[in-house]
């Protein structure tokens, strides 16, 4: 069986786990419930092989987003087998080599696939050492591993991997329980293992989506519509190529619309050419001169459950209450998304940055008719996403075009004005905040609202959500995203005993999708600005009263450490020191964040001069990594915080260029401390969407302390003047 | 002046398209390139798909992002709108160019990788050539100079605290030497 069918194979059968019979006599290290990656994927072979060259190559269904995954990977595979770090190789993502994970997404890289690996590393370990004992007679217990290879205890005898299996590969399905590295013997993970593609990425060498060349690789272009729903009417198609030489075909499927050029610049030009001279009609209209708020929550809403603990008092109680918004955001990659495609000999085969190459494989069967089998999707880094971009919808994009122009590689960057229009944003949020306090300062009742778009309209599968898809001859309609993400973290994480928490889902006036963090930035925006006001009426300090309203030991140790880094710092006139916490998910990463911000209302001056983060994510695999994350996390949260907001006009998006969408230069960016509270006993935990929700209620609340503005609206540089 | 012909075959007529293109001459990382292209073409679709270079990447093709730097004379500049006929008299360094004859890297490359200084990675070629153009011009900057002098380059993975620390660390390597 080869490669791609055992996948497949072992991709579609529903394969149960059981814990064998013997578990309950077998000194478990602990209880493994071994992560769905690894259920799904069972055997070792799909995780492992080991090389003739003496590598092992490690098979991951994720994709290398920026967040060092590869390198995480690399780590826990190397330490189970004791092999060094430099020979193991990282394959990530592709349908036709490595297993199915769905999506990059949700922080569960390390929770899914890195803990797949490691548990399939350690089964191989055990695998190779009783075939070693078998095949050269000596005890188990008498053989080890030491840098990569088999070797007797007494040394006297080596062997490496691959003269052990003599070509074969290890096919045994892993099962619990597998024996660990006990963690006090490991030399990688926990440590900050430096990320090897950095290397590579500083010399200019291609690694990039972007940097594919392929011989005789023709480039593409799309138009798309004014505004959204707008059909294309007419255009013409001679004076077209009269005007721009260079122009291979035009690519006509109802209102979707592809130029394909021999040379790039040709692309782009015939694109502008093309967008001055069509007709469309004049698609949907947006609700540009209503107020964003007052418009979302006057849309039908999708019934849901409310979030119910306790019984709430009624409206004469001395309720506190507080709005709360957020705008749409963008991703906003520095580099737009971007796809390679070729169809040849019935066969399609797309490069691709996306989030989930095995999704996108069904969506893009779905949208041309074509059989899975006939699809091959690669996995190629792009420029980081964050979420759902455009990646899918370019992927989608060149397909359409491969199949119309077939026998060429063809590659479609879009331009920024193509990404920055129609990419899915993160949706606009309302949050109302209520609450009641006693005598004594303790919150006893908690009623939030929030309004809000969905969080996800990932293809997941289905053509339907493509941009493409909805603008071929034959459109589909646009399904319903998951309601589930705008609820994220909107339960807080405080000891409150009577609690209502409803999401209003609503259907907004942009495409919105998946932003890092979904709705737990917004959510944790209210609920910790929130405490601030509330721990004032109070009368409590902020962290004494988060303190006194938590119950995990865990979340208390993140805030005491960032008030132990900031128990020092001077703040000036007109300087605030601010501080949040939340736990992403409210099961995952913990994280408190300070601020320190200057700010001057009457000159429009905000200024984050420092943050600082403290951050539990249980086991630690790479430091550097978590720090990285977190750093990065603190950055990007507070130019959403302070700069970002989606702009549009009745027609449409209006936010076309850094500009109009401006996000945080050199000169604004704080200066950032994090650490990383390491509990090697802990399950390991995704870091990359802890911070942003801290982030901005910290910097919310020092503004508050620095000049007495509470700003409840984003992005606060624009509402600092009308709060 | 060269003239290149394009055939498009449609509807059984072959209709030809003549483009003037010039013969250019274009410096890049110490080399010296003859060229067949349209004088309008801006330079970074020259360096991408001309001369296979990955280093300057496409952002925005507004100037707006940085992505796209090259050191033009020393000088680090966006290659996204500048056409190529306006550069064929100047010395063009990319980041591939800046990596020593034995291999080696320049000591801001180096400094980036030993700080780890990327997520993505994608606008590190931008961080770079303005690092190298701003420490050829102020070899120990302060904090506010390396600001300033990257302020042209976004980075949205929010690198930008790793990438100060890179170039206060490519200065000190500098000044070692």
């Amino acid at each position: 069986m080869n490669r791609r069918n055992f996948l497949k194979n072992t991709g579609c059968l529903a394969i149960g786990f059981t814990i064998s019979g013997s578990f309950i006599d077998v000194p478990a290290p602990m209880f493994q419930d071994l992560p769905q990656s690894l259920k799904r994927h069972p055997n070792i072979n799909a995780w492992l092989e080991v090389l003739a060259n003496g590598q092992i190559r490690i098979f991951t269904g994720k994709l290398e987003l920026g967040q060092g995954i590869g390198t995480a990977i690399a780590q826990v595979a190397a330490e189970e087998l004791d092999f060094p770090i430099k020979n193991v190789e990282v394959v990530l993502a592709d349908t036709a080599r490595t297993p199915d994970e769905g999506y990059t997404v949700g922080s569960g890289s390390i929770e899914q696939s890195a803990m797949a690996v490691r548990y399939a590393a350690a089964a191989a370990r055990q695998k190779l050492l009783v075939l070693a004992s078998q095949q050269f007679n000596i005890p188990v217990d008498q053989l080890t591993i030491t840098d990569g290879k088999i070797c007797t205890l007494s040394g006297d005898r080596v062997f490496t991997f691959h003269q052990l299996l003599n070509g074969k590969q290890l096919t045994d399905n892993v099962q619990a329980p597998v024996a660990l590295k006990p963690k006090d013997k490991y030399k990688l993970v926990g440590k900050a293992i430096p990320r090897n593609e950095l290397n590579h990425m500083v010399r200019g060498e291609a690694y990039y989506v972007q940097d594919l060349r392929f011989p005789g690789m023709v480039y593409a272009s799309i138009v798309r519509p004014p505004a959204y729903e707008a059909k294309l009417l007419k255009f013409d198609e001679k004076a077209l190529q009269k005007t721009n030489p260079g122009v291979l075909k035009t690519v006509v499927n109802g209102s979707f619309v592809g130029i394909i050029a021999k040379e790039e610049y040709q692309a782009i030009k015939a694109q502008r050419w093309l967008q001055q001279n069509s007709k469309w009609s004049a698609g949907a209209k947006l609700p540009a001169a209503r107020d964003l708020i007052t418009y979302l929550k006057s849309l039908p809403e999708q019934p849901d459950e409310p979030s119910i603990k306790g019984t709430l008092p009624g409206k004469d109680a001395a309720w506190i209450k507080a709005q709360y918004f957020k705008p749409y955001h963008m991703h906003a990659s520095i580099g737009p998304s971007c796809a390679v495609a070729i169809y040849d000999n019935g066969q399609l085969h797309v490069w691709s940055h996306s989030q989930g190459i095995y999704p996108l494989r069904n969506s893009l069967s779905k949208l041309l008719q074509l059989p899975t089998e006939k699809i091959h999707v690669t996995g190629v880094p792009g420029s980081g996403c964050y979420g759902h971009n455009g990646a899918d919808d370019v992927a989608a994009d060149v397909a359409l075009l491969a199949m119309a122009y077939p026998g060429k590689h063809i590659k479609l960057q879009w331009t920024r004005a193509d990404e920055h229009a129609w990419e899915p944003y993160g949706s606009a949020m309302i949050m109302e905040a209520a609450a009641v306090l006693d005598s004594a300062g303790n919150i006893t009742s908690w009623k939030y609202d929030l309004w809000s778009d969905t969080h996800s309209i990932r293809p997941g599968g289905e053509a339907n959500n493509l941009i493409a898809a909805q603008s071929i001859a034959t459109p589909l309609k646009a399904k319903p995203g998951h309601g589930g993400g705008a609820a994220r973290n909107s339960e807080p994480y405080y000891t409150i005993p009577n609690q209502l928490i409803t999401a209003h889902i609503v259907q907004g006036p942009l495409r919105a999708s998946a932003l890092r963090s979904l709705g737990a930035y917004a959510n944790i925006f209210a609920i910790e600005s929130f405490m601030d006001e509330l721990a004032e009426k109070a009368g409590k300090d902020p962290f004494a009263f988060r303190l006194a309203h938590l119950a995990d030991e865990r979340a208390k140790a993140v805030i005491r450490k960032v008030q132990e880094l900031t128990a020092n710092i001077s703040l000036p006139a007109n300087t605030g020191l601010g501080i949040a916490f939340s736990r992403y998910k409210n099961t995952a990463s913990y994280c408190a964040v300070a601020a320190k911000v200057f700010a001057e209302p009457a000159k429009g001056i905000i200024q984050v001069q420092k943050m600082w983060a403290a951050i539990d994510s249980g086991e630690v695999i790479n430091t550097d990594g978590v720090i990285n994350q977190t750093e990065g996390g603190l950055i990007q949260s507070a130019s959403w915080t302070l700069l970002e907001q989606v702009k549009y006009d009745a027609q449409h998006i209006t936010s076309r260029d850094w500009v109009s969408y401006p996000i945080m230069r050199f000169n604004e960016v704080p200066e950032v401390e994090v650490v990383v509270l390491d509990q090697p006993n802990e399950k390991a935990m995704g870091a990359g969407e802890a911070a942003q929700g801290p982030a901005s209620a910290a910097i919310a609340n020092a503004v508050y302390k620095a000049c007495g503005k509470r700003i409840r609206h984003l992005p606060m540089l624009e509402n600092l003047m009308k709060s | 002046m060269g003239i290149i012909a394009i055939g498009i075959q449609r509807q059984n007529r072959l209709k030809i398209l003549v483009i003037m293109n010039s013969t250019i001459q274009l410096q890049v990382n110490g080399k010296k390139h003859t060229l067949a292209v349209d004088p309008a073409t801006p330079l970074l679709y020259v360096l991408r798909d001309q001369l296979a270079l990955n280093g300057p990447k496409y952002g925005c093709g507004l100037q707006q992002c940085g992505a796209c730097m090259v050191l033009l004379n020393g000088k680090a500049e966006p290659s996204c709108l500048v056409p190529v006929a306006a550069v064929k008299d100047k010395d063009i360094i990319t980041l591939e160019g800046l990596v020593r004859p034995d291999n080696t890297l320049h000591p801001v490359q180096e400094a980036f990788v030993e700080e780890q200084a990327a997520q993505c990675g994608y606008c590190m070629n931008g961080m770079v050539i303005s690092a190298v153009a701003l420490l050829n011009e102020k070899s120990q900057p302060s904090d506010a100079e390396i600001r300033a002098g990257l302020q042209r380059a976004l980075c949205r993975c929010g690198t930008q605290s790793r990438i100060i620390k890179a170039v206060k660390k490519a200065a000190a390597k500098q000044q070692g030497k």
